[in-house]
C-alpha cells in the first residue's frame, strides 16, 4: 500500500543541519495496523508526516498504491491526504467555531458529498465512536477523550485508504485512552489500515507489527501475534 | 459532482458562517462599527460637501430663479413683445404660476433729512425690483423671507421691502466696495432715486434669504415701479416660471425656444442660470470629496487587513489542520473573503440605513447653517451604491492578501505552530 525509499528529512538552522531522517526504507501493506515506537527526538513523528504527506521529504521516494507522492504539487497533495488518508492529532485537532458534527462532516463535504449525505455519514461515524448524542456539542464542551473520539470519527468518515494517528492517547487519562485505542481496534478489524506512532508500550501492543525508530532510523521491527 | 471552485466556493461559504457565528460578539460589533464609520466617511463627507452647494442651488431655485427664467437679453433693456409671452406661457399645461418682474438699478439714501452738508451720503447701490406680491410669493415664496415687519399687498404704495444686506446692521463683513444703509429699520423712510427719478418710500418689511440677488434687492409694488421708471408698454424684465410637479423644465425651455421667444428674450433653466462659479465648486467640492472618500477606503482597507490578518495569524493552527485533513487552501481564503463582505455588508446596510433613515431628512428639514447656503446632505442612491460596492471591492482584496499570506504557509509549520 505505502512504501519509502531512502527517505530522508534534514532541517537546517541557518549553518547547521539536522538530520532527523536517515535513510528510511519501509512498507505497510493493506489492512496493516502498525504501531511507531522510539524515544523522544527519534523522528517518529517526523516519519509520520513524511508518510501522510504534510511534509516533504529532504530526498527519497513515498510510493502510495503506485503513485510516486514526491512528484504532486501541493495542491495535489491536499487532495490526494483528502481523498486518500485519515488524520488524528495529539491534540485532537478541532476546530473550535464547528460543533462535532459540523467538523467530522466538513471533509466530506469538501470531496463534493452534498450536504445531506456528509451530515448522515458524519453522524453514523460519531455513532460508531459513542458520540450519536453529542453531535451538537461544540469541542470546548467535550472532555478530552469525546474530542479525541470526535477527531477519529472525522478521520474515518470518509473512508480513507490510511488512517494516520500522532500519539492519540498523550494527552488522554487511562480510561479514555483505552476507550480510544478500543476504537482504534475496531477500526482495524473492520479492515482499517492504521498506522500510529506512540510511546505506550500497553498501546504499541495492540498492533500488528511495531516498528522502533532510534537517531532518524528504523532500529528493528516486532510482530505482535 | 460540483466544479471546483464551485466546491471551494461552499466550503468557504461553510466555514466563514461558522466563524461568524462563533466570534465574539463584541469584536463582530466593533469591526461593524468602524465599517459603519468608514461607509459614512465615504458618502457623508462628499454629500456635505456638495450639499452646501447645492443649498445655495435650492435655495436659488425656490427663492428666486424658480424652474425656468426668461430674462432680458444683454443688449436691451427690457424683454420686448412681454404681453404676449406672458400671455402664451399662461397657455401652456405644464406652466403652474409665473410672476413678472421689474428691475432697475437704483440708488437708496436714508437720512437724507438730517444728514448735515459735511457729512457723508448714506447711501447704497441696490437693484429695485417691481413686482406683483401675490403672483412673486405663489411663484417663490417671498413671503417667507420676511424676517421682520411685513409682506408687500397689493394697494402697499410707496412702502418697500428690504433685503438684509442693503442694511449695514445685518452686513456680515465692513468692506468698502459693499455699500449699506446706516441707521435704518422698519418704518424708516429712504429715498430711491432710479434713473434721476426720486421717491421717498417707508421700509415695510426685511428679507433674509441666503440668495444675494434678494439680499441686495428692494421690493416694491410693480404698478408704482411702472410710473416710477415711465415703463407703461407691459414689458418686463424678468418672468421667473414654477411648473407643475413633474413636469421638466429642460422640455419647457425647449418649447419656448421653438416658439422664437429666444429672439426677444433669453431663457435659462435654474440650472443653467447657475453662475459658473458656482458649477466650478460644485465639481471641486465632489473632487474634494472622492478624495476624502479615497482616504476613507484606503483607511477601512487597512482596517480589514489587520483585522483578517490578525485572526488569520491567531487561526494559523487551524488554517494548517484545515489543510491537513485535505480542505483545500482556495476555500480557506474564500472563507476570509466572506467574511471580509460580511463586514463590509452589515457596514453598509445599516450606514444605508442611517443615511436615508435619518441623517439625509433630518439635514433636509435641519439645513447646517453657512453663510452663503442652508447645507443639505446630497446622496443619490445611484452615487452611494455604487461607494457600497467600492467599499465591498476594497475590502474584499483588504481581506483576501492576509488570508491567502497565511494559507501559503507551510501546512505542517502552521499545526506545529513553527515559524
Amino acid at each position: 500500500m505505502i512504501q519509502t525509499t531512502n527517505l530522508e528529512r534534514v532541517f537546517k538552522a541557518g549553518d547547521v543541519e539536522t538530520r532527523v531522517l536517515k535513510g528510511i526504507t519501509f512498507k505497510a501493506s493493506s489492512g496493516e495496523f502498525i504501531a511507531i515506537m522510539g524515544r523522544s527526538g527519534a523522528g517518529k513523528s517526523t516519519f509520520l508526516y513524511q508518510l501522510s504527506l504534510l511534509d516533504e521529504p529532504t530526498s527519497g521516494e513515498i510510493v502510495f498504491d503506485g503513485v510516486n507522492t514526491h512528484l504532486m504539487s501541493a495542491e495535489e497533495k491536499t487532495h490526494f491526504r483528502l481523498a486518500q488518508f485519515g488524520f488524528v492529532f495529539q491534540d485532537y485537532a478541532l476546530l473550535p467555531e464547528m460543533t462535532a458534527l459540523e467538523n467530522v462532516a466538513l471533509p466530506l463535504l469538501m470531496q463534493g458529498v452534498p450536504r445531506a449525505v456528509a451530515y448522515q455519514k458524519a453522524q453514523d461515524a460519531l455513532t460508531k465512536v459513542r458520540l450519536g448524542e453529542r453531535l451538537d456539542n461544540l469541542p470546548s464542551q467535550l472532555s478530552g477523550g469525546e474530542q479525541q473520539r470526535v477527531s477519529i470519527a472525522r478521520a474515518v468518515a470518509h473512508q480513507p485508504k490510511l488512517l494516520f494517528a500522532d500519539e492519540p492517547t498523550a494527552n488522554l487519562d487511562n480510561e479514555s485512552s483505552r476507550t480510544i485505542m478500543g476504537i482504534f481496534q475496531d477500526l482495524h478489524r473492520a479492515g482499517q489500515t492504521i498506522i500510529m506512532v506512540t510511546h505506550e508500550d500497553e498501546y504499541a501492543r495492540l498492533a500488528q507489527k511495531i516498528i522502533h525508530m532510534d537517531d532518524g532510523k528504523i532500529v528493528s521491527v516486532t510482530v505482535n501475534k | 459532482m460540483l466544479p471546483k471552485l464551485a466546491l471551494n466556493i461552499r466550503i468557504g461559504w461553510y466555514l466563514a458562517l461558522r466563524q461568524v457565528r462563533q466570534a465574539s460578539g463584541w469584536t463582530t460589533g466593533l469591526i461593524i462599527f468602524v465599517m459603519v464609520l468608514t461607509f459614512l466617511n465615504l458618502v457623508v463627507v462628499s454629500g456635505i460637501l456638495v450639499g452646501l452647494i447645492q443649498g445655495a442651488v435650492d435655495a436659488a431655485r425656490t427663492e428666486y430663479t424658480s424652474d425656468v427664467i426668461v430674462s432680458t437679453l444683454n443688449d436691451k433693456k427690457y424683454i420686448e413683445n412681454s404681453p404676449n409671452l406672458i400671455a402664451l406661457l399662461k397657455t401652456l399645461p405644464e406652466v403652474e404660476h409665473i410672476t413678472a418682474r421689474y428691475q432697475e438699478g437704483a440708488t437708496l439714501e436714508a437720512n437724507y433729512k438730517t444728514r448735515k452738508d459735511t457729512d457723508k451720503p448714506n447711501t447704497a447701490a441696490a437693484q429695485i425690483v417691481g413686482i406683483n406680491p401675490t403672483d412673486e410669493n405663489t411663484v417663490t415664496g417671498l413671503a417667507h423671507s420676511i424676517t421682520e415687519g411685513d409682506y408687500l399687498a397689493l394697494g402697499d404704495y410707496d412702502q418697500v421691502i428690504i433685503g438684509q444686506y442693503l442694511l449695514k446692521q445685518y452686513v456680515p463683513v465692513d468692506s468698502p466696495g459693499f455699500s449699506a444703509l446706516d441707521n435704518v429699520s422698519l418704518g424708516t423712510k429712504i429715498r430711491i432715486s432710479v434713473g434721476g427719478v426720486k421717491r421717498e418710500v417707508i421700509v415695510k418689511g426685511i428679507l433674509k434669504s441666503k440668495v444675494d440677488e434678494i439680499t441686495r434687492s428692494v421690493y416694491m409694488i410693480d404698478s408704482q415701479f411702472r410710473s416710477l421708471i415711465g415703463r407703461n408698454d407691459g414689458n418686463v424684465d424678468q418672468i421667473a416660471i414654477k411648473l407643475v410637479g413633474g413636469a421638466d423644465p429642460l422640455s419647457l425651455r425647449e418649447t419656448l425656444l421653438r416658439s422664437g421667444v429666444d429672439r426677444y428674450a433669453k431663457v435659462q433653466t435654474y440650472a443653467d442660470a447657475q453662475p459658473q462659479f458656482l458649477k466650478d465648486i460644485i465639481d471641486t467640492f465632489n473632487l474634494l470629496g472622492s478624495v476624502f472618500s479615497s482616504v476613507g477606503l484606503i483607511v477601512s482597507s487597512i482596517t480589514i487587513f489587520i483585522v483578517i490578518f490578525i485572526n488569520a495569524i491567531t487561526r494559523r493552527k487551524f488554517i494548517g489542520i484545515l489543510k491537513g485533513i485535505g480542505i483545500h487552501g482556495h476555500a480557506i481564503e474564500i472563507s476570509y473573503i466572506f467574511q471580509s463582505i460580511f463586514y463590509a455588508v452589515c457596514g453598509s446596510v445599516i450606514g444605508l440605513v442611517l443615511l436615508y433613515g435619518f441623517l439625509v431628512p433630518f439635514i433636509g428639514q435641519h439645513p447646517i447653517d453657512f453663510p452663503f447656503s442652508d447645507g443639505i446632505l446630497v446622496a443619490p442612491l445611484d452615487g452611494t451604491l455604487f461607494r457600497v460596492g467600492l467599499l465591498i471591492l476594497a475590502t474584499l482584496v483588504a481581506g483576501y492578501i492576509p488570508a491567502r499570506m497565511i494559507v501559503r504557509k507551510n501546512t505542517l509549520d502552521s499545526i506545529l505552530g513553527r515559524n
